[in-house]
């Protein structure tokens, strides 16, 4: 028992140590916050996909890197990436102002808005402080879209907070919720197309104000890592040249 | 009351983490944990009392059924339990039309109705446990009275039963509060969802989380307090016990 | 038959990542447990403090908060030294703890203070009298530990240490909501993606009623092995 003991405790140290790495990068991690459909999300089977996993994998091959992608709720996904637990975020990370302080961004890879939807029934065709008076309205929990809807009408409608995309679309489906606010894509991919539901969006995209929405989706780095980011960025504008990138554009968002 | 809040601005300057919309935050998440964890405790306590004696009876098909739930309930994790009756509930059809909407609803009454199923069920064995261990000199004496079983249950078990239930009811009593965490899971903003907002609104985990651990442990230690003096009130008359 | 919609193989996964997490976590506890237990009888007041100190906060505090903490704050605390090693001494290591290793070390280290309780209440039961027989057959402490002490704490503790285990089992629940796959997540992965919530989680619930039913079993013939001598 004791031995046994023993044993097990130095194996969890070695475990420990066995990933403990110099700083300079053959093998990148990736955080990711899965799912998040067509951004990034597993198949019942288990494997990971999505635009942002391949143009990911694309990116690594390019740098003549490895890849690993690891899960991390969203809530706690840049906390995770200064604490270590992986060198780069890639997933559907909006940059601006507040992010940079913490992090550093390559440049940004695309442009998502944001969109309000709702289903069919609820009857308003904008969003505004009218409007929404009294409503649930629901966003993920730390999101740009959490932030905008905290700060601009957190004194008219209930905010429900939710780890994943997912569960805020289960409650929208549950009527739990009445609006929900979250990237335009996601929007149309798990409401407006699904076959459950008569969701349509309310309004027009958004993306002002800048201070909120940004400037497009980048990949984040700690702040030191300025020579993996140049690497990220070089690559990139490979990608777009050869038509890789456009190749993985098509296949998620179609033209 | 401006006062109060020019104070706190002037308190709470130059920090990004502690600032006015934080407090209230944390604030509004002390207010769900209390409503949470108390009424479900009172509602437990409630169903608790005849589920134990149910439990204590010698026919099984009366006992049975109550164990079959105490096991269940007691034998997985309140997070399982509380993801199927917040999301179990939606599949009902019809719920969204009847009713009972309005309560399940809000995210506050699953997690209401998971606690106090939860809590009922381990208040239930403790108060089976100090039932099984009334003395039988005691019962002896009732029943040569000429007690009948129902009067024998009101006067004399259930009485001297809930004083033996105290100190571990009261481990009870923290172990819910403790468990109350988890709902922060299903978006209601108790102490831990507060802390989590603030968390992910500042990427920074100590302050928040270190603040409302330290919150959760004045609320730990102001109910083992309260037990101990319940205990000394109440059990004055026994004698001493290494419990 | 339960159509499990593809999630079969990886709900199996998850419960093989449970069982691992709850038994390494246990091993962990027992251990710091152990240790706690002695700190806490020791005569030395700074050991006995800083015992004290770890079993009343760590019982203080929600389970998940702990988890919350540790998991996020503590690779940032070890990366504070290893950025300290590197600026100061240009020794450039660093080491993550994979979300697994941090969920052992978190639920390890806050059930180490269950147990230290656990163990420090059977150790009072051992007879005095006996370790002053042992001392008076001329055994050293640490001979009287292991022979006399150890043995017979044990018959005491575990009742204990087996309701430690199924609060513990339980616990490892909690993982799932910071990112670690145990078949908790795999389960609320698949209900919120098929929107069929009890087809996966009344499984899961059924298997952790399984792994306490097989536990409890094996802590009833652990609990006889070491009543030998003393009858029921």
């Amino acid at each position: 028992m004791k031995k046994l003991l023993s044993v097990s405790l130095i194996g969890l140290a070695v475990a420990a140590a066995s990933s403990a790495q110099a700083r300079d990068y053959d093998h990148v991690r990736i955080g990711v916050d899965v799912p998040y459909v067509p951004m990034e999300y597993r198949t019942p089977e288990g494997e990971l996909t999505g635009f942002d996993i391949e143009l990911g994998n694309a990116l690594c091959d390019e740098i003549g890197v490895t890849c690993e992608w690891i899960e991390q709720e969203w809530d706690g996904i840049i906390p995770g990436l200064l604490a270590r637990n992986y060198d780069a975020v890639m997933s559907s990370m909006t940059i601006n102002d507040e992010r940079r302080q913490q992090v550093l961004f390559s440049e940004p890879y695309i442009t998502m808005p944001s969109a309000w939807f709702a289903p069919a029934s609820l009857g308003i065709d904008e969003a505004n402080e009218e409007t929404l008076d009294g409503l649930t309205i629901g966003v993920q929990r730390g999101t740009l879209q959490d932030n905008y809807v905290t700060d601009n009408f957190g004194s008219v409608a209930d905010i429900s907070r939710y780890s994943t995309a997912d569960d805020m679309v289960l409650d929208l489906d549950a009527e739990r919720l009445d609006i929900v606010f979250l990237d335009y894509p996601i929007g149309q991919a798990t409401l407006i197309e699904s076959e459950d539901g008569d969701y349509t969006q309310i309004g027009e995209q958004i993306t002002e104000p800048k201070e909120y929405f940004g400037d497009g989706f980048g990949i984040a780095f700690r702040q030191r890592d300025e020579a993996l980011a140049e690497r990220f960025n070089e690559a990139l504008a490979t990608l777009k040249e050869n038509g890789t990138f456009e190749e993985i554009h098509s296949r998620y968002f179609g033209e | 009351m401006v006062d109060v809040n020019a104070w706190l601005n002037d308190l709470l300057a130059g920090n990004k983490i502690f600032t006015p919309a934080t407090m209230a935050h944390y604030w509004e998440g002390l207010v769900t944990t209390t409503q949470l964890v108390f009424v479900s405790l009172i509602i437990g306590l409630v169903l608790a009392v005849p589920l134990a004696i149910m439990r204590s009876s010698k026919r099984k098909w009366i006992s049975l059924p109550v164990y079959a739930y105490t096991y269940v309930f007691r034998g997985t994790p309140l997070l399982i339990q509380l993801y199927i009756i917040y999301y179990g509930v939606v599949f009902f059809d019809g719920i969204q039309e009847s009713f009972l909407w309005p309560i399940f609803r809000e995210a506050f009454y699953p997690a209401l109705i998971a606690f106090t199923l939860n809590t009922a069920a381990y208040t239930t064995e403790i108060f089976r446990g100090a039932i099984k261990a009334t003395s039988k000199g005691e019962i002896e004496a009732a029943r040569a009275y000429g007690m009948s079983e129902s009067l024998l249950m009101r006067r004399i078990v259930i009485p001297s039963a809930f004083r033996r239930a105290l100190p571990a009811y009261g481990n009870e009593v923290i172990f819910m509060l403790h468990a109350s965490a988890i709902a922060s899971v299903v978006t209601l903003m108790d102490l831990t969802g507060a802390a989590r907002y603030v968390y992910s609104r500042f990427y920074t985990p100590f302050e928040p989380f270190l603040f409302v651990a330290l919150i959760y442990l004045c609320l730990t230690f102001a109910i083992l307090f309260f037990f101990r003096f319940l205990e000394k009130r109440l059990l004055a008359h026994l004698p001493s016990q290494s419990a | 038959m339960l159509d499990l919609q593809g999630y079969g193989p990886r709900l199996i996964e998850g419960a093989g990542v449970t069982v691992q997490l709850a038994v390494l976590s246990l091993l962990l506890a027992v251990f710091l447990g152990l240790l706690t237990a002695i700190a806490k009888m020791s005569r030395h007041w700074f050991l006995h403090r800083i015992a004290t100190l770890y079993t009343t906060v760590i019982r203080g505090v929600p389970d998940l908060v702990l988890m919350l903490l540790l998991f996020y704050g503590g690779q940032i605390g070890v990366n504070a030294i290893s950025d300290m090693l590197y600026d100061h001494f240009d020794i450039d290591i660093y080491f993550s703890f994979d979300a697994f290793a941090a969920g052992v070390l978190t639920i390890g280290f806050i059930f180490g203070a269950y147990m230290g309780e656990t163990f420090r209440g059977a150790f009072m039961a051992v007879d005095n009298g006996q370790i002053e027989a042992g001392k008076a057959y001329g055994m050293s402490s640490v001979l009287v530990f292991r022979r006399i002490r150890f043995p017979q704490m044990m018959r005491h503790a575990l009742p204990g240490l087996s309701n430690n285990w199924m609060v513990l089992l339980k616990t490892t629940a909690l993982v799932s909501v910071i990112g670690l796959t145990d078949m908790v997540r795999v389960a609320a992965e698949a209900s919120r993606a098929t929107h069929e919530p009890f087809v996966f989680l009344v499984p899961v619930a059924v298997a952790y009623l399984l792994i306490a039913s097989v536990t409890e079993w094996i802590f009833a013939w652990l609990q006889k092995r070491y009543n030998v001598g003393y009858g029921e």
